[in-house]
């Protein structure tokens, strides 16, 4: 699996704790989130009990990253057989208005603040 | 010909305290200045701050600075994006970004040209917007932008509502293409000019293009 690493951003896997951690500043057009949402839908292709999303050093997301990742919640919860776990930040302020939306999508998520 | 959509009524006087900035989008192409857009939306946090009581030892002073702060970055760079995404390259009229402080709200108004064709479809997301409950709609959009695997999911303008709690609302003015092209300075050559394009068939390429304004509009 590619970990994605740039200057401004980076999304990186971690297959011992099925844990994916994003981190920095993603602005990002449609093109250049294509990566992102492949390496998101390859980690689905093995059956894990557990995945994890941290976006503890995650600073800024635009909407189209929200969608990317409110798309991938959708897609565990409608296979029913994957505990998911997000762990954010509360420092950044958005990221609370934000991710109870992805309570919604699957209300059997779990939410970590650190 | 202007239509006006939203939540409230513009503001009738320009406030004294604003910035506007204006972007010509056809200088450079979208992916190379796409970095822009955040810059552009940071600058304007950072500005808008400044008009507020800062003191780094209260804590709510502090909370409430940095979602301010959080807001104004995050809904003046999705204005930006979408501007810049949908924004007609051909027209003249520039992209403008206007900051505007009143005594219990700011606004935030991104101006961008659209082809007058796409401005139904448009529309017809507007009033979905104004008229379905926001975490339904998101759900909604969601569940559809998966299932037909769409590009967009329409989550920009709807997370402002739903997580920023800021009224939107939008006017639509119609001009004929291009419009700064035309030499309005001598009247006459601009009326004949007019008279000929009003007579050419409605298939000719000569179309009209809609500027399209949105406001949004915090408490503070």
């Amino acid at each position: 699996m590619e970990n994605i690493i740039t200057k401004a951003y980076s999304v990186k896997y971690d297959a011992e704790t099925t844990t994916v951690y994003f981190q920095g500043v993603m602005r990002l057009n449609g093109t250049e989130y294509v990566p992102i949402k492949q390496l998101l839908n390859d980690i689905l292709e093995v059956d894990h009990p557990v995945i994890i999303l941290n976006l503890q050093g995650l600073e800024v997301l635009n909407s189209s990253g929200i969608s990317i990742l409110g798309r991938f919640v959708f897609t565990v919860a409608n296979k029913k057989t994957i505990h998911l776990i997000v762990q954010g930040a509360e420092k950044f302020v958005w990221q609370r208005k934000w991710v109870l939306n992805f309570k919604r999508l699957m209300p059997s998520l779990l939410l970590e603040w650190k | 010909m202007v239509q006006t959509f939203g939540a409230f009524n513009q503001d009738t006087l320009e406030s004294q305290e604003y910035l506007k900035m204006r972007f010509s989008p056809s200088s450079a192409p979208l992916q190379q200045r796409w970095k822009n857009n955040g810059v552009s939306a940071d600058f304007l946090a950072d500005y808008i701050i400044t008009f507020f009581p800062n003191d780094e030892n209260d804590p709510i002073l502090s909370e409430k600075e940095a979602e301010l702060k959080g807001a104004v970055s995050y809904i003046a760079n999705e204005l930006l994006e979408n501007a810049m995404k949908f924004n007609m390259n051909t027209s003249l009229f520039p992209v403008k970004l206007e900051f505007m402080l009143y005594s219990d709200h700011v606004t935030l108004s991104v101006s961008n040209s659209l082809v007058s064709e796409n401005v139904p479809e448009f529309q017809s997301f507007i009033s979905e917007l104004l008229n379905t409950e926001p975490q339904e709609l998101y759900i909604r959009q969601i569940k559809q932008a998966e299932e037909d695997n769409l590009n967009t999911s329409g989550l920009g303008l709807l997370t402002m509502i739903d997580d920023y709690n800021a009224d939107l609302s939008w006017t639509f003015e119609s001009h004929l293409k291009n419009k700064a092209e035309l030499p309005t300075h001598k009247g006459f050559i601009s009326s004949f000019f007019k008279t000929v394009l009003s007579l050419l068939p409605h298939q000719s390429n000569i179309s009209t293009l809609t500027v399209v304004t949105t406001t949004v509009q915090l408490s503070i």
